[in-house]
């Protein structure tokens, strides 16, 4: 890793689940590891959050998702970084995800999934081993 | 009780318990509770010293009810089973319904999907990936009547979990009675209609608070005169718990909200003996019991204060905190998903002991997946050997007097009141979640339990002790066919393509012109409704009046 800056991480809740008690506690846990952290807020668009990570320049994006909208929204996300030939940033999905599911998204790009009961502190660990470009 | 003798004694257990402390420590050098409230080794009457029975507790059925709200309570009548559920298209939540129904549950309740929740139609690009997923998919009127089909409104009590879009959910409701030749007056159920809570916790808003206060109270006011049985509100702490807050936090959010709401109906001209009696609520039941247990009555307690001195109530029905309970789904795990059984009968126990007045138990396989069908009747069954097989609805409120139980009701609701005073010192509740104060408590204390469980402070048996390395994973859960969004969409082009479009943008434009005005917007939607315009074009049509809420990036 380069000195100086910091990771910079965009944390995101595509579609139109509510539940962000998860999200905003990996947020809060990535800052007191030092990063830096954006988080969208809820009901984004795969397009909105494209367009955040790459005007915030983040490294990462973290998405969840507990409302079972995850095997479009999250593929959609790396269809329009592909897109946009954006090849760089590290992908990472949350929620509620069922095992059947998981080989679907990591073939569509999503480096990792984070199910319920994930200590914080693997996914800081995941995100400093992984991180593409800094 | 010779007072004196008491201190003595327990003076020579103190020295006696420094001996022991010194050879072996205990567990923890404190113990605390998630509200913050310090546990101690032993309770005494020395704990409520100038407790007053009459005033702190009087009778079931009395002012200020802290031991039920019902004169004979669970004697009387066990509460009302009702198991949360909804999922894919009407057909099949009503095929679920059926099956509840003829396995002894005895009240509805019905999920929406998140594109119903926040007032999109099915083809709405925001809804993709979502239709059906976490609810229903409701579009229109059609819908609503596959839904319940078979099923008689006069003969049920039907709880629907709508906020933003609530109006037009209930209407589409009144519209099926109506069509069943059911009159409104024998209409039994809640909708949850709680808007303030979905700005720190559950995130399905449209509309800013200020226009949603206006809806809900118009729902006040037009059950109040035509569909009088009917529960205009459920105020909830659920989400605000399921966010992450602590119980105390729980219990004074919930009702600083409730105050907002009574505030908002009298400030729109009603008395408050008029649609008091209608208002209900609905908590968590989380792991801490007799933190629990003691959270209910405090909430009761408060909130029949809260009505009489500060509202002026005078008809008791108003002062009566009548409760749902859902057991605490963030308290399960993934791991080791049958343990999750366990950990729901002990919280649905904690509710009863505590007097709800419903109760959904949560589903071993809901950290997975939607539920599924043996899941729920486990659920269901958990339920019902607390109601017939272990006896403690025998008496009521059998905790009572507890030093323990009667210390914690005490500092819970004592807390919970500090915590009102200083949302009220901010300008109510509206004023409090603009702010993101409401929010920021909340996350807080999320993080803060986070952390312990990371630590090994707080055990999570399972997932942070107790583990299994292989683990197997329930069978068939639940799936919901991605087809279902075509169905409704192809439902969709069918309704345009042979309802009178006329007919519908005539009764769009008559609630356009009702939103711009003060009027009740009520007999609007329920005309919008059955000229069978969709829930997403009467709540666009709603957004062209009061704008879109936005929340603000962190």
């Amino acid at each position: 890793m380069q000195e100086g800056r910091k990771i910079r991480v965009l944390a995101a809740k595509p579609g139109l689940d509510g539940h962000d008690r998860g999200i905003k506690v990996i947020c809060a846990a990535l800052r007191d590891a030092g990063m830096e952290v954006i988080y969208t807020g809820l009901r984004q668009t795969p397009e909105q959050i494209v367009a955040a990570a790459l005007q915030e320049d983040a490294d990462v994006i973290a998405m969840s998702c507990l409302s079972g909208a995850h095997n479009y929204l999250f593929p959609r996300v790396m269809e329009i970084l592909k897109e946009k030939g954006v090849e760089d940033i590290l992908v990472l999905g949350g929620g509620i995800i069922p095992d059947e599911d998981i080989p679907g998204l990591k073939a569509a790009g999503i480096a990792e999934i984070f199910r319920p009961g994930t200590d914080t502190n693997d996914i800081v660990n995941y995100i400093r081993e992984h991180v593409k470009r800094h | 009780m010779d007072e004196q003798k008491l201190r003595d004694l327990k003076a020579q257990y103190e020295a006696a318990v420094a001996k022991v402390l010194q050879k072996m420590p205990e567990r923890r050098a404190q113990f605390v509770n998630s509200s913050g409230i310090p546990i101690e080794r032993v309770y005494t009457p020395l704990d409520l010293q100038g407790w007053d029975y009459v005033e702190k507790l009087g009778m079931p059925g009395q002012y200020p009810f802290t031991r039920a709200v019902q004169p004979t309570a669970y004697r009387g009548r066990y509460w009302t089973m009702r198991q949360y559920a909804g999922f894919a298209t009407a057909e099949e939540t009503n095929k679920r319904y059926h099956f509840l129904l003829k396995s002894g549950q005895t009240g509805l309740s019905v999920a929406f999907d998140l594109p119903t929740q926040i007032g999109y139609d099915s083809d709405h690009e925001l809804a993709r990936g979502e239709v059906g997923k976490v609810g229903v998919a409701i579009d229109s009127l059609w819908d609503m009547e596959r839904l319940f089909e078979g099923i008689p409104l006069d003969q049920v009590s039907t709880s629907m979990t709508i906020n933003a879009p609530c109006a037009v959910i209930l209407a589409m409701y009144l519209a099926v009675a109506e069509k069943q030749g059911v009159p409104f007056d024998q209409l039994r159920g809640t909708v949850q209609n709680d808007i303030l809570k979905e700005y720190p916790a559950r995130g399905t808003y449209i509309f800013g608070p200020r226009p949603s206060m206006r809806l809900i109270t118009n729902i006040f006011e037009y059950c109040t005169k035509h569909v009088p049985q009917w529960n205009t509100i459920s105020i909830s702490g659920y989400h605000i718990r399921e966010a992450g807050s602590t119980a105390v936090q729980e219990v004074a959010f919930t009702l600083a909200n409730g105050i907002a709401y009574v505030q908002a109906a009298i400030d729109a001209g009603m008395q408050v003996d008029e649609f008091g009696p209608r208002l209900s609520f609905f908590f968590n039941s989380h792991l801490d019991f007799f933190e629990e247990i003691a959270k209910f009555r405090a909430a009761r307690r408060l909130w029949a204060k809260i009505m009489k001195e500060r509202f002026g109530a005078k008809d008791p029905r108003s002062m009566m905190l009548r409760f749902h309970t859902q057991t605490a789904g963030c308290s399960l795990t993934a791991q080791q998903p049958l343990n999750n059984i366990m950990r729901t009968a002990f919280e649905a126990l904690a509710a009863v002991l505590g007097g709800t007045q419903s109760l959904h138990t949560n589903s071993f396989d809901e950290a997975l997946a939607l539920p599924s069908e043996l899941a729920v009747q486990v659920a269901l069954r958990t339920q019902q050997i607390i109601a017939y097989e272990t006896a403690v609805c025998d008496t009521i409120d059998p905790l009572a007097g507890s030093y323990y139980i009667e210390s914690l009701t005490d500092q819970i609701e004592a807390k919970a009141q500090e915590y009102i005073d200083k949302i009220d010192q901010m300008g109510g509740a509206v004023a409090a979640i603009e702010k993101g104060f409401i929010q920021k408590e909340i996350q807080e204390s999320a993080y803060r339990y986070q952390r312990e469980i990371e630590k090994g402070e707080r055990i999570v048996v399972g997932l942070n002790k107790f583990q299994v390395k292989e683990e197997e994973k329930p069978a068939d859960l639940l799936k919901v066919d991605p087809a279902v969004a075509d169905r409704q969409i192809a439902r969709l082009k069918e309704l345009k393509a042979s309802r009178d479009n006329a007919a519908v943008q005539r009764a769009l434009a008559e609630l356009k012109a009702a939103a711009e005005g003060d009027a009740n917007l009520m007999p609007p939607i329920l005309a919008a409704v059955k000229s069978l315009a969709t829930l997403g074009e009467i709540c666009d049509t709603l957004r062209a009046v009061f704008g879109e809420y936005q929340m603000a990036a962190m």
